[in-house]
C-alpha cells in the first residue's frame, strides 16, 4: 500500500473517494501521478492568472471567427468561383505534396532509423531543418535553386524549356519541402518503436530486406506512417511563406487557400472569413483523427 | 532426473569436448565451428548433428547460446570458424564466405516466436513459401496443410494476437518447417510457456521435431527441457562448450558444477590414492568403485545423503560434520543444502526435517555411503 499523500484539507475528501477504488486494478504509474495530482493541490494565483488568461488568448480568436462569420450566406461564400478554386488548388496541391512526401520521405526515414553511415546524425538535422526555418527562407532557398536563374532551374529551363517557379508544380514543391520533416520524423519514430527482430524472423524465412520491408515492416509502422502523412498534408495545406515566396499568388494556378484568406481580407473580409473557418473545420478535423496517437500524455 | 533415460540417439559419441580438428560425421548434416568475439565475451563452440538428430545446447543465461543461434542463422556473423550444411558451406570468414540468413535452408522458432502481428496464421504460415517464390495459392494450401499438422487448422484465420502461447509456439513451427529446412533452430521453444502448458506443448515439441528429418537444434537454460527434446546435448558456459554427450551421459557423469547442480547431484572432483578419492583442502571421499585413473570425478545423488543429529555409531566411512546452509521444497522432498568441510546437497523428507529439527544454521552429521558414490575419469 502506498503512503497516503499529504493534501491540503480541500482535497482530502477527492483523495478518500479515489481511495474507495480497487487499487489492484490501478498500474503503479497511474498510482504516483494520481497521487503527485493530488499532492499538487489547489493552484496558486501566480500560476492560475496567467494560465487562464493564455487559454483565453488561444481560443478568444478562434471564437471570434465563430462569431464573426456570416452564416446566413455561408452556401453561397462558399460556392463562389474565388473560393472554390483556391480550396481545389489547396486540396489538390496538399495531396500530391503529400504523395511525394511520403515516396521520398519513408524511404529516408528507414534510412535514418536501420542504417549507420558516417554524418547520420547531421543528415538528421538537416532533415529537421525546414522545421524550424523560416517557411519564407525556405521559399527563397528553393529560387536560388530551381528558380529560371537558379543552380538546378537554369538546367532545367534550358535542357527542358521547364520552370518551376510561379506554377501549380512550384506550389506542391514548396509545400512537399515544408512537409517532409513532419513525416520523416514521424516514420523515424515509428520505425525506432518497430521491434527489428521481426525483420529478422522475416529473413530466416528467406525475405530480402526490401521484402522484409514490404511485408513486414512497412504494415507494423503503418499508424506513424499515417499519422506522418496527415501532419504532412495539414502542414502542405496551411503552407504560405514558402509558397508565396516561390510560386506566388496567381488565381487558380498558385493561389492556395491561405494565400486567398490573405488577399480577400483587403477585398472582401467576409470571403476571408469564410475561407479560414474552412480551414479551421479542416484542423479540427485533423486534430480529432490524431488525438489517439499525440495527445495520450493528457 | 530420470528422464535423462529416454534417448533415441544415432550418434553415440564419447562424452568428451570434440577436438579442434575433428572430421565431419555427417556431411549431409550440420558441421559448425562459432566463433564470435563480443567485447569481452568470446563463444568458441563446435557443433556437429545428423540430420533427423536433435541436438541441445544447455547452458545458463549469458553462456553465448543465443549468440551461437543467431551465428547458425547467419544473424551474426561469424569472426573465425565455418558452418557446413547438408554438404554446403555457407559461412568460412577465412574464404571471406558469407550467406546471409535469407539464402540458408536455415528455420527459426524465435522466443517469443516473433510472429507477424498484421497477418493471419495462415500468412505467417504461408510467408516463407511466398518468399521462396511459391505462387499464393500453393502457399496458403501448403500453409493450410502445416497448420492441419500442428493442429491448428481451425485457427487459420486468427491473427497472432489471439493465440495462446501454446497455439502460437505451434504456429512458429508450422512457419518454420513450411519452408522445409534443413536446420532447424528452436530458441528457448518453451521459455514464455506457463507451467501448466509446457508439459503438453514439450510432448508435442518432441512428436514434431521426431518427424523433422533435417538438423534441429534447441537452446535451453532448462536441463529438463534439453533431456527430453534432445537426443545429444552440448552444455556450453561462458562460451565454451564443456560437455557433450547423450542426456543420460550428462546426467550420471557431469563434469563441472553447473551440470551437476542441473542434474541434481553432488560433483567433486580429486585424485584417486589408497581405495579412495583426494579432494581440495585433505578432505577425502571413499568410494567402492574406482575406475582406471589418477584424476576423477565422484558425484552422486542427493538422495544417497544421510543427515544425523548426533554423531551416528558403526562406521560410515564418509562422514563430515556440516552445517544447515538452506532448504527448499522440491515435490515431495526437501532438498538441504549443506555448508562444512564438503558442500553437500541433502533429499530428506519433511518428516525427517521435523525430527532433526533442521533450520539454518543447525550443526548436523552427514554420511554418504561408499556404494551410492560413482567415480569416472575427469
Amino acid at each position: 500500500m502506498i503512503e497516503p499523500p499529504r493534501v491540503p484539507h480541500k482535497e482530502r475528501a477527492v483523495v478518500r473517494k479515489r481511495a474507495v477504488r480497487p487499487w489492484a486494478r490501478r498500474t503503479p504509474a497511474v498510482r504516483k501521478r494520481a497521487a503527485e495530482r493530488s499532492r499538487r493541490g489547489g493552484a496558486p494565483l501566480a500560476l492560475l492568472v496567467p494560465g487562464l488568461i493564455g487559454l483565453v488568448f488561444l481560443v478568444l480568436p478562434l471564437v471570434g471567427l465563430l462569431i464573426r462569420a456570416p452564416w446566413s450566406d455561408l452556401g453561397s461564400q462558399l460556392g463562389s468561383t474565388e473560393v472554390r478554386e483556391a480550396l481545389k488548388l489547396s486540396l489538390f496541391t496538399a495531396t500530391v505534396a503529400t504523395g511525394i512526401v511520403l515516396v521520398l520521405g519513408v524511404p529516408l526515414a528507414w534510412l535514418l532509423a536501420r542504417t549507420d553511415f558516417p554524418g547520420r546524425r547531421l543528415v538528421r538535422a538537416l532533415v529537421t531543418l525546414p522545421l524550424v526555418l523560416p517557411p519564407v527562407v525556405g521559399g527563397v532557398a528553393l529560387l536560388l535553386v530551381l528558380g529560371r536563374k537558379g543552380i538546378v532551374g537554369e538546367w532545367l529551363d534550358d535542357t527542358f524549356g521547364y520552370t518551376l517557379p510561379f506554377t501549380t508544380t512550384g506550389v506542391i514543391v514548396a509545400e512537399a519541402f515544408v512537409a517532409m520533416p513532419f513525416l520523416v520524423i514521424s516514420v523515424e519514430g515509428a520505425l525506432r518503436a518497430a521491434d527489428p527482430r521481426y525483420e529478422e524472423a522475416a529473413a530466416t524465412l528467406g525475405a530480402s530486406r526490401w521484402t522484409a520491408f514490404r511485408r513486414v515492416t512497412l504494415p507494423l509502422i503503418a499508424p506513424g506512417v499515417a499519422a506522418g502523412a496527415v501532419l504532412a498534408w495539414a502542414r502542405a495545406l496551411g503552407e504560405f511563406g514558402a509558397t508565396i515566396t516561390f510560386a506566388g499568388n496567381f488565381p487558380g494556378k498558385t493561389q492556395t487557400m491561405p494565400l486567398a484568406v490573405y488577399l480577400a481580407l483587403e477585398t472582401d473580409p467576409e470571403a476571408a472569413i469564410v475561407l479560414s473557418l474552412v480551414l479551421l473545420a479542416v484542423s479540427v478535423l485533423i486534430l480529432a483523427g490524431l488525438r489517439e496517437r499525440w495527445m495520450t500524455t493528457s | 532426473m530420470t528422464g535423462a533415460a529416454e534417448t533415441s540417439g544415432a550418434n553415440k559419441q564419447a562424452a568428451s569436448d570434440p577436438g579442434p580438428d575433428r572430421t565431419p560425421d555427417h556431411p549431409a548434416g550440420l558441421d559448425a565451428h562459432l566463433v564470435v568475439t563480443r567485447g569481452a565475451f568470446r563463444l568458441d563452440v563446435h557443433l556437429t548433428a545428423a540430420p533427423g538428430e536433435v541436438v541441445a545446447l544447455l547452458g545458463p543465461n549469458g553462456a553465448g547460446k543465443s549468440t551461437a543461434l543467431r551465428a547458425l542463422a547467419g544473424l551474426t556473423p561469424l569472426g573465425a570458424g565455418h558452418t557446413r550444411l547438408a554438404g554446403v558451406d555457407l559461412e568460412d570468414p577465412r574464404q571471406r564466405l558469407y550467406t546471409p540468413p535469407e539464402r540458408r535452408p536455415v528455420g527459426v522458432v524465435f522466443q517469443d516466436y516473433l510472429l507477424f502481428p498484421h497477418l493471419s496464421a495462415l500468412e505467417n504460415v504461408a510467408f516463407g513459401l511466398r518468399c521462396q517464390g511459391v505462387a499464393r495459392r500453393d502457399a496458403r494450401s501448403l500453409a493450410a496443410h502445416w497448420l492441419d499438422r500442428v493442429d491448428l487448422a481451425e485457427h487459420a484465420g486468427v491473427k497472432p494476437g489471439r493465440l495462446s502461447g501454446g497455439q502460437a509456439q505451434r504456429v512458429a513451427l508450422a512457419r518454420a518447417l513450411a519452408t522445409h529446412p534443413r536446420l532447424l533452430l528452436l530458441d528457448e521453444p518453451l521459455a514464455a510457456l506457463d507451467a501448466r502448458t509446457r508439459v503438453a506443448v514439450r510432448a508435442t515439441l518432441r512428436r514434431h521435431l521426431a518427424d523433422f528429418d533435417g538438423v534441429a537444434v534447441v537452446i535451453t537454460h532448462d536441463p529438463l527441457d534439453a533431456m527430453v527434446l534432445a537426443d545429444r546435448l552440448t552444455v556450453i558456459e561462458a562460451g565454451h562448450a564443456v560437455q557433450t554427450g547423450t542426456p543420460a551421459e550428462v546426467a550420471r557423469h557431469p563434469r563441472t558444477d553447473y551440470v551437476a547442480r542441473l542434474v541434481g547431484l553432488n560433483l567433486y572432483r580429486g585424485t584417486i590414492s589408497a581405495g579412495g578419492v583426494d579432494l581440495a583442502a585433505g578432505r577425502r571421499l571413499v568410494v567402492a568403485e574406482l575406475p582406471d585413473a589418477d584424476e576423477v570425478f565422484v558425484a552422486f545423488p542427493p538422495a544417497a545423503v544421510t543427515l544425523y543429529r548426533t554423531r551416528p555409531d558403526g562406521s560410515p566411512r564418509n562422514l563430515w560434520q556440516v552445517e544447515v546452509d538452506g532448504m527448499e521444497l522440491h515435490g515431495d522432498t526437501v532438498r538441504v543444502e549443506l555448508t562444512g568441510p564438503v558442500p553437500l546437497l541433502a533429499d530428506v523428507t519433511p518428516l525427517a526435517v521435523a525430527e532433526l529439527e533442521l533450520a539454518p544454521g543447525k550443526p548436523v552429521w552427514a554420511a554418504v555411503k561408499a556404494t551410492e558414490a560413482r567415480a569416472y575419469p575427469a
